[in-house]
Formats: C-alpha cells, structure tokens, sequence
C-alpha cells in the first residue's frame, strides 16, 4: 500500500503510523457533554466505502495525514495535512 | 583535572569496504536542529542567509555543500550541519543542539543505490533522487535521513544509538551486492 | 534422448550432475527434467497420495509432477520443480516422498487401496476414537501422504529482499511482454521486465515460428539485447511476480543463486516493486485432458513436447502420440517430424480436425486408458469404429490452454468466461494500472501477443503523459485459435485432474454427488486445486467436470480465488535481513561497553540494552549484587545510566499552555530552572505516561518520558499540537539521543558531583528538583535535581560523545566514596521501596484516581483526558487502588502476577480483589515488598489480604500498607 504524504509524496505504507477515524480532530468542548465525548471517543462506523482516518508520517517527515480512502477498493482518494484540517475546522467554528 | 573524551557514534565500527562501496563516518562540527517560529518562516531564512550564506532549503531539499549545510530534516524542521548555528538565528527558530544525537556516515561508489535499495523503501535513483535531493525516511526498521551528495554518494543519518545495527544492515546489504557482482 | 541441431543448449558446456545419487550429463542451459529426459530417465517422482510413478508433465513454473529435493542438510531445497531447476556442474538433487526408492516405493500400496481413498476419505474415516487424532491418525497419514521434507537443519542459506520502483511493469517476456517493453523502452520509460525462466522469450524459445524472417528464439535475443543495453530498463529474468498489491505494488521472487554453486551471493531476493504502470503479460498454461491413467511418467503437455525438443534438443520418446482437441497441439508433430522424430499418431477428438503432414490423424477419436506403470508404453483410444491400442512411449496432450489470469484475480478481481476461447480471462481493470496483453488474456497467436503487447505499453504510457506509438509490429503467425472442448474422456478408472494432489474426476464427481456443489467447497473437500501449484493446471478442467456433475456452465459454476503468491515464495526470502540482529535495532547506551567490560547482563529494554546488575568479585547470583547495590545507594552512593528515558525539547510561546494541556498539572507555573513531576492522561481518562519536566527557560522546557513510552508520548505531542493545537507556536524535538545522563543517587551524591562538576553546588543554590546548566570538566552540561531512588540525588547530563568517559569517570570517583554502578533490578528495588511507579503500575487500565494521584489532575484547567477521567466508574472506592504488600506469614515470597483474595475467599475470578504489579526483595527491610492494585485499597491499610500464584503454585499471607515503605516523608530525598 502507498500513501501520498502531501509534503513526501507518495511513500510506502510502512512509514506510516494508524491512528483510527480523522474524527479525532475534532475533540470537544469539555462541557460538550457525555454524548459528544462518547462519539469523539468510541462511536465509529465501519463503512464498506470511502472512509476519512488520521495517519502519522512517523517513518518520514512526522507530519499527521487525513487520509481518505475505500475501504474495499482500497483506493486512496486524498491526502491532506491534519493541520490544515485542523485549521479549516477552527475556521469554520461559530 | 581530568579530561572527558569524546567519542564518535561509528567509532570502531567504520571505515567499511566491500564490492563498489564505501562506507566512511562523517563526523560534522556541528549538528542543530531549527524550527522556525509561527510567523518567523521568511525572518528566519533571510538570518540564515546572511549568517551561514545558505538559502533555507524547500522540503525535500538541502542547500549548502559539503561542510556545512542546512538539510530538510522534516516537517518545519531544518538540520544545520557542519556549520555551527549563529546567534543570529535565535528567536527565530526553536534551536536544538544535535551534534552528539545522530550518527552519520557517508555511503560511496558504484553500488551506492542498489545497496540502499535492499534497505529502504524508496526510489533513490538518481533520474529520481538527484544531488542536493534529501528525504526523511527508513532505514530497515530505523527512522533516517538520507541526502543524495554525489552522483554515487549518500549521506545518512540515524539516532545515534543505532549506529551499530547501522554498520550491520549496510555490511548485510553491501555483503549480498558484492556476492551478485562476484558470482 | 538427445535431438542432433536441435535446441538452445550450450552443447560446449557439458555439465554432470546427480540424481539419486547417480550421475548425469547435461549441458549448460539444461533444466534437470530435460537432462533427464536427454538420459531417457521418465520416472522422476511419486504422487502425493497414491505414491503413483510419474514423470514431466510441463516444462516449465506449471509442472506438478517432477518435484524434487535439491541439495541435503542445512542446504535442502524440497519440493522445487525439476523443470525450473538449472543444472550445473556438481548439482546433487534428489527425488523425494517415496520409501525406500523412486523405483521401489513401499507406499504404492497406496495406489491399491485407491478405493477407499477418494475425496472426503480422511474425514469419514479417522472420526474416532479422538484420542487417535494427534497420536496416531495424523502421524500416519503425514508419513504417507506429502512432499519432499525439510532437513530439521537450519538454514545456512542467506536471503535478500529489496525494493525498485519504475513507470512500467512488464510482468512475462513472452512475444506481448517484449513487445510491451520495448515499445515504453523506446519511448524513454522506466521499465522493469521480469519473467520467470532464466532465457526471456517465452514461447518464442518453444516454438518453431518465424519473426520477421528469423527463427523466433534468435529474434526474442535480439530484442532483450537492445533492452538490456538501455539504462531506463531493468531486466530480471528468473523473477516470478508473484503477487499484486494496492497502489501498483508488486511482490516478485528472484532466483538469484540456484542456478550456480554456492557463492557469497544471496540464494534469493524478494522485490517489493512499486510501478506507475503494469502489463500482465504472463502467457497461458496448457491443460490436460482427463482420462483413465493419464499420469504415467511419458505423459506430458503437447506444448512442454515442443519445449523439450526445440528449447532442450531433446526427445521425450521415440514414438509420440499427440491428444488433442485443438489445432495447436498439430505443431508437436510437425516440429516431431520435421526434427525427425518418430510420430505414432495424432488422436484429434475432433472430427474436423486438420490432416497430417506426414503424420496419421485420427479424428474424432479419444484416448480412454494407458499402460506402463513406470513410464508409458501403450495408449487405447476410442474411436467411432471401437477401441484400438498404440505402442508409444511419450503421449502429448493438449486441452487447450488456460490464460495466466493470477495476478489479476489478486485485488479481488474475477476472471471472465470466454466462450470462444474456452477460458477464464482477466476482467479488465481488476488490478489498478494493469492491462493485459497476449495469451494471458486469449489473444493466442504471436502476432496478436505482439500487437496487444505494444498498445498496452502505449496506453500505460499516456496514462503517464508519454506520448509514443505502436511501432512496426514483427512479421509473425497469425493462426486462429481452433478448439472444440474436452474436459474429461468419459470412462471407469481414475482420470487424474489435479496431479500435484492426487484429485480425480471420481472424487469431483462424488463431491458434487455429495452436495459440495459450490465451487469452494468441492476445492476443500476434494483439495482440488490445494497443491503448491494452487490448481494453476487443473482448476478450469475440475470445475467444468463439476458443472458438468450439477447441470450448470461453467460460467455459472465460476472459479475458486487465486490469492498471492502465484509461486511459493520461501518464508526466508520474505523475512530476508530479519533474522538475528536484524530483527530488530539495538540501541546501546553511552555506556554500554563499560559495563559490559564490568561483567554486567545486559537486558532489553525495549530496543535498548540496560545493566541488570554489576556483579562484585565472589558474588553468584543476581541478588547479591542486587542487594548489595541497593544498600549502596542508600548508604553512599550509586552510579545509573538513565540516557534512555525520552527527552522532549519543547520551545516556543505557546510551550506553557501546551504543556498545561497535556499533563494532569499546571506547568506554565513552574519557575526557570525547576522541575516538576508531571502526570499525562490518555484522552479516555487513563493514566499515559509520567516524568519529571524541567524549565529551562520561558518558553523553553525539557519532558522526560519514560524509557517504554518516549516513542509514544512524542507522537501523542505532535498529535496534539498539529491535530488539536496547530494554531499555537510550539516547537518539539527529541533530544533523547544528544545526552548522556546518569542517575547520581545516594547520600555521597553531591560529594561525588563535586568532585567532576568545575563548580561546587550546595543545597542552597541547588535545592530538590532544581535543574539548569553546569560544566564538567570544561563540558556544558545539564544537572536536575531529580531522584527516582528517594535518596538525595541528581541526574548529570553532558552530549553522548563525552558518555563512555564521564560514566567511566563517575565510576572511578563513587569507587573512592564507597559506591559504584547499579543495574536495573536495583534501580527497581529502590523504586518499589519508595513506592514510585513504572508501567508496570501504569499499564494502560489505570486511573490517575487508582494511583493516588487524583488530586494531581487539576480543577482550574482543561487537559488531555481531564473530562472522561470525571467519568462515574473511573474513581473510587470500587476501583482496584494502589497500596503496598508485605508478606507476613510463613511464605516470605511474593510473586508479580499473583491475585488477591480475602483470606477464606476460594482463590476463584469471582472472588478476585486486585493483583500484585511489581515484587522485589527490600534490603533496607529485609523484605519481599509489592506493589499491587487491591480494591478499596486506600482503606485497607493494615488489613491482611492473600495472594495467589496459581502459576507458579505460591501462596502468602500479606499486610496491605501504604505504598511508600521507605522514608514516607521524604527527608532523605530533599535533606
């Protein structure tokens, strides 16, 4: 597997460190309440399809990557920076 | 008073020959590591500039030549080495002294790249991989940096701890190149 | 036997070999099946099952048959195709799953028992007693049924593996694989070539075809010349693609060194090849056909017959009779005849079959039995007119050929029926990036492998933005592909389907009469197709017989999934460089070779390598140096590398609040030059790692993790920082590997200091937990005032380069002061006397509550994991806490791992009250202490618990204390 780390380019998956669901950028208020912990935290859906998850370029440049791929084609789809996410986010925030 | 001695990562493990390859340690004057600062990105390239006459290098790149250059050494990040860092620079980039925490060797001669191809797990040709090109990358199961200084010649970094599995996976890789060229 | 001007051998090359011992001839360029062919040998194995004769049936990667043994001892190869095998002089190879010979084989009583062997035997059999199972049954039948062994030696061999990258794969160097190649060559691409024979060419080097007005093989060399001169191309023959992965991944087996003695090269490389773009172009396999006694050694493929005379100069009989159902199979008699050869008959179960060139055809016509038990010598066949036999001892026969649609099927791709050809082609696109081209996917003649070889190239190529063009295609045949389909010759007796497994047409037909009518599961009831071929010559034929057994076509039927590897690929080659001390990497300390000088074991530490202790002269085990180092510290002084623990340089404006947001406690509080103890919470509540964080500057700190968590803690930091804060100006870098730092602990600690340090320090101006920067002996260096021992004591840190000398001096000054080096396991006594905690406390299920750290987790900020500690459950008296154990009873022993129970609970789960995390035996009170996670624990000072060691079989009787059992007030650590 090959996964474009958008400062390397495209690099073996072995550099690459899982984390689980890009959902992890988005950690709520601390009086967000129980149910929005629980789904930042646990909740996950297990789709046969496109998924979003949080990679880190450990064996590279330590850049933390979204990546957004098929679960069953296994197809990469986009790669993006977690901090640009991450910024986009806060943007987008009331 | 008694003197500390100073020792180098590869001591007695290097110099290293075998089949069209050389393995030799580089031992810099310096190594820092620099972040620049939020905002400090332009500043801190134009104080590099005038203080080391080196352009900041792009990601994936290193500038300067032998003896002191400032090589990409990740996200945000750029290795002065050789060089040691000038004041100027502070304020303008988080600043760590590195020059005792990697080990670093110079890897030469025909065979350069197909030893490193049995190692790590990307396109070091040179149609690809080209002088002054730099990569963060693996090493076997070692994180490294590894920078193209010559049309045959490499230079590689890893946490110096590692410096003897270092010397064994080039010796193994070096060993299995020169057993093809032989035969 | 030898053909006179035939073949691409090197007849100037003579080369002898043995085989059972005996001795051949060959020549270089010789596979061993042909070699032995050329010395009329035809037996060459025995049969998985019935321990039946056979012989060659291909000629290539295909063969099921010729297994054989290559080497012995630690050298042993088993089970590797005689027709894939160079040969070369001294070669020694052996055959293999027979007893006492390949000639007299014992277990051929196999073969007579046949009747009662069929599919689903074993299972309906070997049902009971039970007990039979492992001892008796499995013992027995692996014995007689199977392979060639392994030597029980380990392997000598050295393997490789290594990675290449390039714009265009071109798997097979057949006609389309070459065409394929030099059309991207040409146009400037990177391509890498691989085929799996040792000669490229494909078919070219079989067949008698012309190209372009020279004979095919010579035109094959001349293209892999012009290739093999290019820099953008990289040829490797004797490489199986054995597998295709995501992203344009591929896996492929180098044969690099069994084709000559053994010499300093590795045996063979395992490639993980990375391609912009692929073109299968893998060629076809010719299938048998399915008749009574179709497995006699001289009973072969009529295309591996055209391998062995015109690729080998050899005859694999002096009269062939030719089988088929198509007109390519003709092209062995007429290579036969013309070569002068002998041809017995051509038996054509069509009747508009082509006539003979100066041959007999016999059209319409099936050859329904065979005799020769060990090498073939006649054939029946049955015509409209009746049943007739012919004297002949080599039959080719030919099926048709089914493409190699593999790789194809590796990233969950379905081949596709094709009516017209008869056979499953690759769906197109079922792998990322690849085309298929030539007989792989049923464009079987030469000229159409050479003009689809070189449209893919281009295609594969403007996918990539090269622009180039299908060049002159060579003059070649351009024969129809004329088949009429036979599976199986209807008939008693067993009709071999998969050779390699001993299946039958019987067993598939009593599968499907058994109701294992899916695809699947009459492969795993029969074991169809389970063979290390992986039924790459059966599988098409077994499924059309049981379509045919359940009434269905053979598109419905489908077929069973080809997964990786297309060949067997040696767990050796695929682990290549991981054996011994490339499993992992070693880390050494500064320090390492002087305490390895000092005689101390060395123990993993994760990747590190750590001092278990320094034993003293007249010392023999473990804890008399343990004790006597621990009695050191807390007497005088002792000497520690801890360089191993993470250190994080954290800089940057923002570097107070982010050390706020991951830690329990506040940092941004803690004045220049101190240091803190820190607690990190995972972000679900539980206890991360800890350390002590020192302030050097404003906005400069340094972290310390420990030595098991560095890797972690600073991904979960850049995690934070780049996920969750990427806005502030934080800046982190390890600087674990720049320092040398060693524990200095003990009452003599500052006096021993003093004696390196160029400036004295005093309690005044470096009071406990104070840091910041000292010279020693003219280095800059680090000093923290930080003690995991409870004694007062410091950590000394100087860059690594100067770590073997300052530990070696630090040795020489704590000699003078009574004091010296300890190890790990007095490290952990002092720190369980002390009651200080280590993963093995913090293991991930804990709670900064469970610890007695509750209150570190501060109210008037958030931090990571502050909200789902707060969570019911997670705090309280429910939970198991910390507390420290005594034993008290007659068992002075405590174990790590035991359980707890009240005293008169049975020793049961569900009785269970905590468990013990660390043991060790306390000089200082001459005691086992243990720390352990007790329910309630905080409540039950003084209590008496029980602990259990089922494992080991301890039981003792505990007080449950405080778990600081040395010096609770800490006078000794601050005074």
């Amino acid at each position: 597997m090959r996964i474009t780390c958008p400062i390397c380019g495209e690099r073996d998956r072995r550099e690459f460190y899982y984390v689980g669901d890009a959902v992890l950028l988005e950690r709520p208020d601390p009086e967000a309440g129980e149910a929005a912990w629980d789904d930042y935290l646990h909740n996950r859906d297990n789709p046969a399809g496109d998924t979003r998850d949080l990679w880190s370029h450990e064996g590279g440049c330590g850049a933390w990557v979204v990546v957004t791929r098929n679960t069953v084609t296994h197809e990469v789809l986009a790669t993006e920076l977690a901090s640009d996410v991450a910024a986009d986010l806060r943007e987008a925030r009331p | 008073m008694a003197e500390l001695i100073a020792k180098t990562p590869c001591a007695g493990l290097l110099p290293l020959e075998g089949g069209a390859v050389a393995v030799t340690e580089v031992v810099p004057e310096a190594m820092t590591l620099m972040a620049p600062f939020n905002g400090r990105e332009a500043a801190f390239s134009d104080a590099l500039k005038d203080a080391h006459g080196m352009a900041t290098p792009a990601p994936k790149r290193a500038t300067g030549r032998e003896g002191a250059r400032a090589v990409w050494f990740g996200r945000g990040q750029v290795m002065l080495i050789g060089a040691r860092a000038q004041t100027a620079l502070a304020g303008h980039a988080a600043q760590t002294d590195q020059s005792d925490a990697w080990a670093a060797v110079r890897i030469a001669g025909d065979d350069a790249e197909a030893v490193l191809a049995r190692l790590v797990p990307m396109d070091l040709r040179q149609r690809v991989f080209k002088r002054g090109h730099t990569a963060r990358t693996l090493l076997g199961h070692m994180t490294t940096s590894i920078t193209r200084v010559g049309d045959d010649a490499f230079m590689i970094l890893v946490f110096r701890s590692m410096a003897e599995t270092l010397v064994h996976e080039l010796q193994t890789a070096m060993k299995g190149v020169a057993g093809r060229r032989g035969a | 036997m030898r053909v006179t001007g035939k073949g691409l051998i090197d007849r100037s090359t003579p080369v002898s070999f043995t085989f059972d011992g005996r001795r051949y001839d060959g020549f270089a360029g010789d596979s061993v099946a042909s070699a032995l062919l050329a010395n009329d040998v035809r037996l060459m194995a025995r049969s998985f099952k019935y321990h039946r004769p056979r012989g060659v049936m291909g000629a290539g990667s295909e063969e099921a048959n010729a297994l054989i043994t290559v080497g012995r001892g630690s050298e042993q190869d088993p089970n590797v195709r005689a027709t894939v095998q160079e040969v070369f002089q001294e070669l020694e190879v052996f055959s293999q799953n027979r007893f006492p010979s390949l000639e007299w084989d014992l277990l051929a009583l196999n073969d007579l028992a046949a009747p009662f062997l069929g599919a689903g035997f074993y299972y309906k059999t070997f049902m009971w007693p039970k007990s039979f199972w492992e001892r008796v049954y499995e013992p027995v039948i692996r014995r007689a049924a199977g392979l060639g062994a392994l030597s029980g030696q380990g392997n000598t061999d050295r393997y490789e593996k290594a990675f290449a990258f390039c714009d265009l794969l071109v798997i097979g160097a057949g006609p389309a694989g070459l065409s394929a190649a030099r059309a991207a060559a040409r146009a400037g691409a990177d391509v890498i070539l691989a085929d799996e024979d040792s000669l490229m060419g494909g078919r070219l080097n079989s067949e008698t075809h012309e190209i372009d007005g020279m004979p095919g093989a010579e035109w094959a060399a001349q293209a892999v010349a012009e290739l093999a001169q290019m820099d953008n191309v990289h040829l490797m023959p004797r490489t199986t693609v054995t597998g295709a992965y995501d992203q344009g991944t591929f896996g492929a087996l180098e044969r690099v060194a069994h084709h000559r003695p053994r010499g300093q090269a590795p045996r063979e490389c395992f490639w993980r090849i990375v391609a912009q773009r692929s073109v299968l172009a893998t060629g076809a396999i010719e299938r048998p056909v399915a008749f009574r006694n179709n497995d006699r050694p001289g009973i072969m493929t009529a295309g591996a017959v055209r391998s062995y005379l015109n690729r080998y100069g050899v005859a694999p009989g002096r009269a062939t009779t030719i089988f088929a159902n198509n007109d390519d199979a003709h092209r062995t008699a007429r290579d036969l005849v013309e070569a002068g050869m002998h041809v017995a008959a051509v038996i054509d179960s069509r009747l508009e079959a082509p006539d003979g060139q100066g041959y007999p055809v016999i059209k319409g016509a099936q050859v329904c039995d065979t005799a020769g038990r060990k090498g073939l010598e006649s054939v029946t066949y049955r015509a409209t007119s009746g049943e007739e036999k012919i004297k002949t001892d080599c039959l080719a026969m030919s099926g048709g050929w089914n493409p190699s649609v593999h790789l194809s099927c590796h990233m969950n791709g379905r081949p596709v029926w094709d009516e017209a050809v008869q056979a499953f082609l690759p769906a197109p696109g079922a792998v990322p990036g690849m085309r298929m081209a030539g007989a792989c996917n049923g464009v079987f003649s030469t000229h159409g492998a050479f003009v689809q070889g070189a449209e893919a190239a281009v295609a594969a190529l403007s996918d990539l933005g090269i622009t180039t063009e299908v060049g002159e295609t060579p003059e070649a045949e351009d024969a129809p592909y004329r088949l009429q389909p036979l599976w199986a010759v209807p008939g008693k007796g067993r009709a071999w389907l998969d050779f390699q497994n001993d299946v039958t047409v019987k067993d598939v037909t009593l599968a499907a009469t058994e109701n294992f009518r899916s695809v699947e599961h009459m492969k795993r009831y029969t074991t169809q197709g389970m063979a290390p071929d992986q039924g790459r010559n059966s599988n098409v034929a077994a499924l059309a017989v049981l379509a045919d057994a359940t009434g269905r076509g053979i598109a419905e039927t489908g077929t069973t999934t080809f997964r990786p590897p297309f060949s067997p690929v040696p767990v050796a080659a695929m682990g290549a460089g991981a054996q011994g001390r490339g499993f992992a990497p070693e880390r050494f300390t500064t320090s390492h070779k002087a305490s390895v000088e000092r005689g101390a074991p060395m123990i993993e530490a994760g990747l590190w390598y750590r001092p278990s202790y320094f034993p003293a002269p007249g010392e023999t085990s473990w804890r008399q140096s343990c004790d006597r180092e621990v009695n050191m510290v807390r007497s005088a002084v002792g000497v520690c590398d801890v360089s191993t623990l993470g250190k994080i340089d954290i800089q940057g404006e923002d570097a107070p609040a982010f050390l706020d947001l991951v830690y329990t406690n506040m940092f941004s509080t803690l004045k220049v030059g101190r240091t803190r103890y820190g607690l990190m919470l995972r972000e679900d509540g539980h206890v991360m790692d800890d350390g002590t964080t020192a302030r050097l500057g404003q906005t400069h700190y340094v972290m310390t993790t420990t030595t098991a968590a560095a890797g972690p803690v600073m991904r979960h930091l850049e995690y934070v920082h780049q996920c969750l804060r990427s806005e502030w100006d934080v800046r982190l870098a390890s600087v674990t590997e720049q320092w040398a730092q060693f524990a200095v602990a003990g009452p003599k600690s500052r006096e021993l200091l003093n004696s390196i340090l160029d400036e004295t320090i005093d309690g005044e101006r470096w009071p406990f937990m104070a840091c910041g920067a000292v010279r020693v002996q003219g280095v800059e260096g680090r000093l923290f005032r930080i003690s995991f021992s409870g004694e007062h004591a410091y950590e000394v840190a100087v860059p690594a380069r100067y770590g073997d000398s300052l530990f070696r001096l630090l040795l020489a000054r704590a000699g003078a002061l009574g004091g010296g080096p300890y190890g790990m396991e007095a490290l952990n006594v002092l720190r369980i006397e002390k009651g200080f905690i280590t993963h093995s406390e913090i293991h991930g299920r804990v709670t900064a509550d469970d610890i007695g750290m509750g209150r570190m987790v501060s109210a008037k900020k958030d931090c990571i994991g502050k909200t789902m500690s707060e969570r019911p459950g997670l705090s309280g008296p429910e939970r198991e806490q910390l507390v420290g154990l005594k034993p008290v009873g007659t068992v002075r022993q405590l174990t790590a791992g035991a359980h707890l129970f009240n005293a008169g609970d049975p020793a049961e789960r569900a009785y269970g009250q905590g468990y013990v995390t660390s043991v060790g035996f306390s000089p200082t009170l001459e005691s086992y202490l243990a720390l352990a996670f007790l329910k309630n624990g905080r409540a039950r000072h003084g209590e008496e618990i029980r602990m259990v060691d089922q494992l080991r079989g301890i039981t003792a009787r505990c007080e449950v204390c405080h778990p600081v059992f040395h010096d609770p007030e800490g006078e000794k650590t601050r005074g």
